[in-house]
């Protein structure tokens, strides 16, 4: 169920479409990732979950190109992402899709012209042929009718299948999604996770995808990867990680608040003034 | 000993991150001009920010100019009256205008109207993560946002420039002829005769050169906004809008001076 790797964290896939090998990363002095090692197996859902500030974030930008990696830790299709050239990162970023968090759509342009950037950019498509292409995946998404719509239009749910549909517009193998349940109410989160997974199963892509949300990460995983604290605690299917005896893991999955400490000098000096200086 | 080491630390910092942010400035600017010969088509955008910068402009431009060229009328009144020489009023206000006026003041009325919002816009695609979205669909943002605006406000200013020149000259006309009873004859005539092809080159140089001073400074402001800090919140925006109209209004009045002096 859980293998071990060399310097005892759990190490799960043995190969995958994208390999990441005792991460260490951070922000200036603070260090946010520590010695992250899994793969993402190819045609799979892989869910990335844990608890706000557990380094989901900064695990994501490592892997889409937006934070710099250093060599030997993120491997794609066994080659280094560090050493890649503008022309890898061409290709590598033609090959993803990435839905973010707000959708990150472009709020001067219509929907159906979000959709036909990459488009324009990237292929010398006729602009009917183009609208086409736009209308089919807004049509995929259940945005038929908001084409013309601006993104300030769209209600949450909206502006995030409206993202989904851009981030797939290229068919791209392997898509990342940020977040899709966070701000969004139950119906609406489970309406977009079974999308996640229709779109999958149907166009054979590849998925990874970061949340906190336990009811949707379970719902849609392959494969589960629990961070803690920057830490890899758990990884494997879906009843592995919940049948993890892990105390970390159990109150995370069983929702149990950490327990409060309290400095009760501190709290009763501040109670009654003693030691505190008071404004004037 | 912890206080001293705690200063030497903040300078070095401080120190450290100037470097880092001109060099870094120094790389937008490459990646920003090298991005107008890459893809994608930038003619539609070039078109709209021309429209955004340039015709949203005219009004403001107008006015200010209208009443610039207005002011510059009764005062040079005033000083040429004291010896006699009221017929040299339009050379005083066209030479005026032309060299210095016309380029400086467009550019800081541009800048307040137009790099505020192109700023702000900018900075909240970075807030966004809209410029993310870009870099992971394999599009250079340099080339896609940033570009198009510098070749925008290099067509945009020097026509604004020129506009701010023509209704100066009027307004200073209308003021010193049917206002102060100057012969309209002298005022022509004076300004045809000196003003020459070099007053109208350094006129032309200082707004290409604000172009790129004002766009470079507001596009770079926004592009980086919180990335510094690490936080991406609407005080970045704001801040950064501030810093880049402040920023740019100080970096067009000092190269005014050095190209002054470098053109006379």
């Amino acid at each position: 169920m859980f293998l071990m790797n060399d310097r005892g964290g759990p190490k799960v896939f043995t190969d995958g479409i994208i390999e990441v090998k005792n991460l260490s990363s951070g922000y200036g002095r603070l260090q946010i990732l520590h010695d992250v090692t899994f793969a993402i197996p190819s045609g799979k859902v892989t869910v990335i979950m844990g608890v706000s500030g557990c380094g989901k974030s900064t695990l994501l930008r490592h892997l889409i190109g937006l934070k710099n990696t250093p060599p030997g830790h993120v491997f794609v299709d066994g080659s280094d992402m560090a050493l890649f050239g503008p022309q890898e990162w061409m290709t590598y970023r033609k090959r993803i899709g990435v839905l973010f968090q707000g959708g990150a759509l472009f709020s001067s342009l219509s929907v159906r012209d979000n959709l036909a950037v990459p488009l324009r950019v990237h292929t010398r498509l006729a602009e009917t042929t183009i609208r086409i292409i736009a209308d089919i995946k807004l049509h995929q998404v259940g945005l038929t009718e908001f084409g013309d719509f601006m993104p300030s239009q769209l209600s949450g749910g909206m502006r995030k299948r409206a993202g989904l549909a851009r981030a797939m517009v290229m068919d791209p193998e392997i898509l990342f999604v940020d977040e899709p349940s966070s701000g969004l109410d139950p119906i609406t989160a489970a309406g977009l996770d079974e999308l996640l997974v229709d779109l999958k199963d149907a166009m054979g892509m590849t998925l990874v995808v970061v949340t906190h949300e336990l009811e949707s990460a379970f719902r849609i995983a392959d494969q589960v990867v629990v961070l803690d604290a920057g830490r890899v605690l758990a990884a494997g299917s879906p009843e592995a990680v919940r049948s993890s005896p892990d105390p970390r893991v159990r109150q995370f999955l069983e929702r149990r608040a950490d327990e409060r400490t309290v400095d009760q000098e501190r709290y009763e000096k501040r109670l009654t003034g003693v030691g505190v200086k008071r404004r004037a | 000993m912890s206080g001293v080491l705690t200063f030497l630390d903040r300078v070095g910092r401080w120190g450290l991150n100037h470097v880092r942010g001109t060099g870094r400035s120094g790389i937008f600017l490459y990646d920003a001009l090298r991005g107008v010969f890459r893809p994608p088509r930038k003619f539609h955008a070039v078109i709209r920010h021309v429209y955004f910068i340039g015709t949203k402009s005219f009004f403001v431009i107008g006015f200010t100019a209208a009443f610039t060229g207005m002011v510059l009328g009764l005062q040079g009144y005033y000083s040429l009256s004291k010896f006699g020489s009221e017929g040299a009023l339009g050379a005083a206000v066209a030479l005026s205008l032309i060299r210095e006026l016309g380029p400086v003041l467009s550019a800081l009325m541009v800048t307040g109207r137009a790099g505020s919002a192109i700023c702000a816009e900018i900075g909240i695609m970075r807030i966004e993560e809209q410029i993310d979205a870009l870099e992971c669909m394999a599009i250079d943002p340099h080339a896609y946002l940033v570009s198009p605006r510098f070749v925008a406000s290099l067509i945009a200013l020097p026509l604004l420039t020129a506009f701010f020149d023509g209704v100066g000259i009027i307004g200073g006309y209308l003021v010193g002829v049917s206002l102060l009873g100057v012969n309209p004859g002298a005022y022509l005539d004076g300004m045809e005769k000196s003003v020459e092809w070099v007053d109208v080159s350094m006129g032309i140089v200082k707004s290409f050169l604000f172009a790129v001073l004002f766009i470079w400074i507001c596009t770079y402001k926004g592009f980086y906004a919180g990335v510094d800090e690490g936080r991406f919140g609407p005080e970045d925006v704001s801040r950064a809008t501030t810093d880049a109209v402040v920023l740019s209004s100080v970096a067009i009045l000092v190269s005014d001076y050095v190209a002054t002096s470098l053109l006379l």
